[in-house]
């Protein structure tokens, strides 16, 4: 792993993508985006609010951060492709991340309207970063379909309950064969490290940023972390065991008899 | 004529433009900026263009924080 991700040809420096959700204000986000080092930021689509101050935008183009819009709050494919085509005008990309939401509760993706949606996506020139569930054999049909990565939950939306199965998270970063970019349930930078340190190219990260004590300060923690676990992923971790392996030499223990002792 | 506009009923001119009711919602230079008119995407160079007819449903999207 050397220290560039490249999805769909655009090579990025910085392995960990910015959510943009949850911030309470421009100010913040700005700081935390410089802390966070990310190149590529997540952005959404609503009904426009004549009241609103300032744009997002303009916070971006500061900052020299490039847009990744999402398709957030679609239920079907349908009302995801509109979005994704929207969001093509809107930002003047083709760069999208899907996300079709199948229950409002635990924000988990409907696998049939994703994968339907990310098809006709991709059949329309879009590069697609599908929200997936951490479900090895969807993130092949995804790929299969053409999307340009795969990002799979660790955990529910702003749950903060970290990777709850690493097991498939290992298995679909061995086997798949465009990036993988961990996408939800982060809650602290150790979470972060452990994904890159499990093989995923990158990290995907807003809530646990965005709704920290201080952001900005977990932004350069989350950085850190993703930084170290590509560290660590490179330098090869030990195998476990089930017992002790002593580091010290036993070759010339030393052996303290004494006469007369029992 | 009557029109929907994010989801609020309004009376407009006859022939009224997209980029005119662009104009009534949106204070800045149109970045970030997308419109559908009954669920298809208008292309911002189709806004001129492209005139309402009554009962038409339109959504003027904006960018936000998300995701």
């Amino acid at each position: 792993m050397n220290g560039l991700l490249t999805i769909a040809g655009r090579t990025l420096r910085s392995r960990l993508i910015l959510g943009t959700g949850g911030f309470d204000n421009h100010e913040v986000l700005a700081e935390a985006l410089a802390a966070s080092g990310a190149e590529l930021c997540t952005v959404a689509l609503r009904r426009l609010d004549p009241g609103a101050r300032g744009s997002i935008l303009d916070v971006l183009t500061d900052t020299g951060v490039e847009v990744l819009p999402n398709t957030a709050g679609c239920f079907t494919a349908r009302d995801a492709v509109i979005t994704a085509q929207l969001a093509r005008e809107a930002f003047q990309t083709d760069w999208i991340k899907l996300e079709v939401i199948g229950d409002d509760r635990t924000l988990l993706p409907d696998a049939v309207e994703l994968v339907a949606a990310a098809e006709q996506l991709v059949d329309d020139g879009f590069v697609v970063l599908p929200y997936t569930t951490d479900d090895p054999v969807l993130a092949r049909r995804l790929e299969d379909v053409g999307c340009a990565a795969v990002m799979p939950l660790g955990s529910p939306i702003g749950s903060g309950m970290g990777i709850r199965n690493p097991y498939n998270i290992s298995i679909m970063a061995e086997r798949a064969g465009v990036p993988v970019v961990l996408d939800a349930g982060v809650g602290t930078a150790s979470d972060a490290a452990l994904a890159i340190e499990l093989g995923c190219d990158a990290v995907l990260c807003a809530s646990a940023i965005s709704r920290a004590e201080n952001p900005v300060a977990m932004a350069s923690a989350i950085r850190m972390a993703v930084e170290a676990g590509a560290l660590a992923r490179a330098a090869g971790r030990i195998p476990r065991r089930h017992y002790a392996q002593a580091s010290t030499p036993e070759e010339g223990i030393p052996v303290f008899d004494a006469p007369g002792a029992s | 004529m009557h029109v929907t506009i994010n989801g609020e009923r309004r009376q407009l001119p006859p022939d009224t433009t997209v980029a005119r009711v662009v104009e009534l919602l949106d204070r800045t230079d149109g970045r970030g900026v997308a419109v559908a008119v009954d669920a298809r995407v208008v292309p911002r160079s189709a806004w001129t263009t492209t005139r309402l007819t009554d009962g038409a449903s339109v959504e003027v999207l904006g960018a936000i924080q998300g995701g």
